[in-house]
């Protein structure tokens, strides 16, 4: 069908919303979706896919395109499957697939690695790596404040810390 | 007990109020997109039972279950128009699960796009406090539930636009005078370059609602919640600088004191009113407030009035299914009563 905003490109986002105490769906195009608001953040992945799959057709061997893809053991999904619908099925998909959507993570977020809160289960080596961090930030601001005293303090801490990972590691 | 909406908050004549949500999934189940009912209603008996039991520490919040499922349609709306519940939460099949604190101001949407999403609201220009509240809560939550986490790309959430963090800062602003002055786009452009997202609460129509804007931050990851909140704040001061620069000027002009006050005339005085109309003119009322042309009327009352007279929220005050001219009827006769 076509786009519901502008009535001219075809409609291949669907969207929801509340309006006038009642859910209406509409369909819209990709250029309206996108101004909107309701981008879809794999679209350019979903290219990149195609094209790997089409040089692969090129390059005679088509019997690789019936071969089962490689599947998240827990959930199921295919890296298709995700490029697809936008999400993810599982945390075990984020291992399976890491390689995979590491460029659109970044795409997305401009970084590919996490600063910030840290879970309960998180492995000890992670913790001792952003607790260091941490320490290394306030060193830096004691040296720029020329209060010594406390950066050698904050060095102690460093290196004891550094040890308590290799004993963990 | 009072809504948390039911008052404004620091610099709130031109931030109505705060926000911050955060993600997060519970480590053993499949996210809520593969989630078979079995599995989903685990996952809400396992939040129920973090947030719920005697010995929660949470408990200090009067916490209250809501089972979804047996609510109707318009109470499920009206919790939307509150934003305690997404347009997605309504229409989805899977077993879902709202918890609500007394005063609304936390709620914890149980499978939705994520396992939990945790939802902190205040009144006003208030990241902070709002901040510390979620964390102090998904804290006690995650000593629980171990939320799923990765060490390279934090908390693991369904959709990789919310991964690291999870969290999503957000201010609900009234930008009459930056709107006016149509800079709006040119704003949201500058914006995305930052990291940040500014978005029109839309009505009906394409033209935001009210002159009403949602800013918030876009990266998840590779930014802390501290330097997330800190970039919000500093854009955010900005913005509120330059609106209100540009309403002073405003002021200066019979036509904008004259648009104010048929405005408030006409909110007292009409007898059928359409969310549309509502919307135009309250947005009026409220930046003549904030510029003290009307007097008597708090900017409490009228946050209190956008939320109470949305549609869903009339219905379900009055009890029942309003056709379109009870709505518009019932709307005016609140609005009367509160002015
Ligand atoms: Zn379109
Ligand atoms: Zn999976």
């Amino acid at each position: 069908m076509l786009c519901q905003s502008c009535g001219k490109n075809q409609a291949n986002t669907h969207i929801k919303r509340v309006v006038n105490g009642d859910i209406k769906e509409y369909m819209l195009c990709e250029v309206c979706a996108e101004k909107l608001g309701y981008g879809n953040i794999f679209n350019d992945f979903n290219l990149k896919l195609d094209d790997f799959l089409g040089s692969f057709f090129t390059e005679n061997i088509p019997y690789m395109l019936k071969s089962e893809p490689t599947r998240c053991e827990k959930c199921g999904l295919s890296i298709e499957d995700i490029s697809n619908s936008g999400k993810a099925g599982c945390a075990n998909c984020y291992k399976v697939f890491y390689d995979k959507l590491i460029p659109s993570i970044k795409r997305i977020h401009g970084n590919t690695n996490h600063s910030g809160k840290l879970a309960a289960n998180v492995s000890a080596d992670k913790k001792i790596e952003n607790k260091t961090k941490k320490l290394e930030y306030k060193l830096q601001e004691a040296i720029k404040e020329q209060n010594f005293e406390e950066a050698a303090k904050i060095r102690d801490k460093i290196k004891d810390l550094k040890k308590e990972g290799e004993i963990n590691g | 007990m009072d809504k948390w909406y039911e008052k404004s908050g620091a610099d709130g004549d031109v931030v109505i109020s705060t926000r911050i949500r955060l993600a997060r999934n519970l480590s053993e189940f499949p996210f809520p997109c593969k989630l078979q009912k079995k599995g989903a209603d685990a996952v809400i008996n396992l939040v129920k039972e973090a947030v719920l039991s005697s010995n929660s520490q949470l408990s200090s919040n009067n916490f209250k279950y809501i089972d979804t499922q047996k609510l109707d349609k318009i109470t499920l709306i009206s919790l939307v128009e509150k934003h305690l519940l997404s347009p997605d939460f309504v229409s989805d099949k899977i077993e879902k699960s709202l918890i609500l604190s007394e005063n609304e101001s936390i709620s914890i949407m149980i499978n939705e796009e994520d396992h939990v999403r945790l939802q902190v609201m205040s009144q006003g220009f208030d990241l902070e406090k709002t901040f510390e509240i979620a964390d102090s809560l998904d804290s006690l939550l995650d000593e629980k539930l171990s939320f799923a986490f990765d060490d390279k790309l934090g908390y693991l959430t369904q959709c990789p636009t919310n991964l690291g963090t999870g969290m999503r800062a957000s201010l609900m602003l009234h930008l009459p005078g930056l709107k006016q002055s149509g800079v709006m786009e040119k704003v949201s452009a500058n914006l995305l370059k930052l990291g940040l997202t500014m978005r029109g609460i839309y009505g009906e129509g394409s033209e935001p609602q009210a002159d009403m804007y949602q800013l918030s931050n876009q990266v998840t990851l590779g930014l802390s919640e501290k330097t997330t909140i800190n970039n919000l704040k500093d854009i955010a001061k900005q913005i509120i600088l330059q609106e209100r620069t540009v309403r002073s000027e405003m002021a200066k002009h019979i036509e904008t004191i004259d648009f104010i006050h048929r405005a408030i005339g006409v909110l007292k005085n009409a007898r059928l009113i359409s969310t549309n109309e509502f919307m135009k003119l309250i947005s009026a009322v409220r930046l003549g407030v904030a510029l003290g042309e009307i007097k008597g009327v708090s900017l409490d009352t009228i946050n209190f009035l956008m939320i109470e007279a949305q549609p869903a929220m009339l219905s379900k005050f009055a009890n029942k299914d309003l056709t379109a001219i009870e709505k518009e009827q019932k709307r005016a006769d609140l609005i009367r009563e509160i002015l």
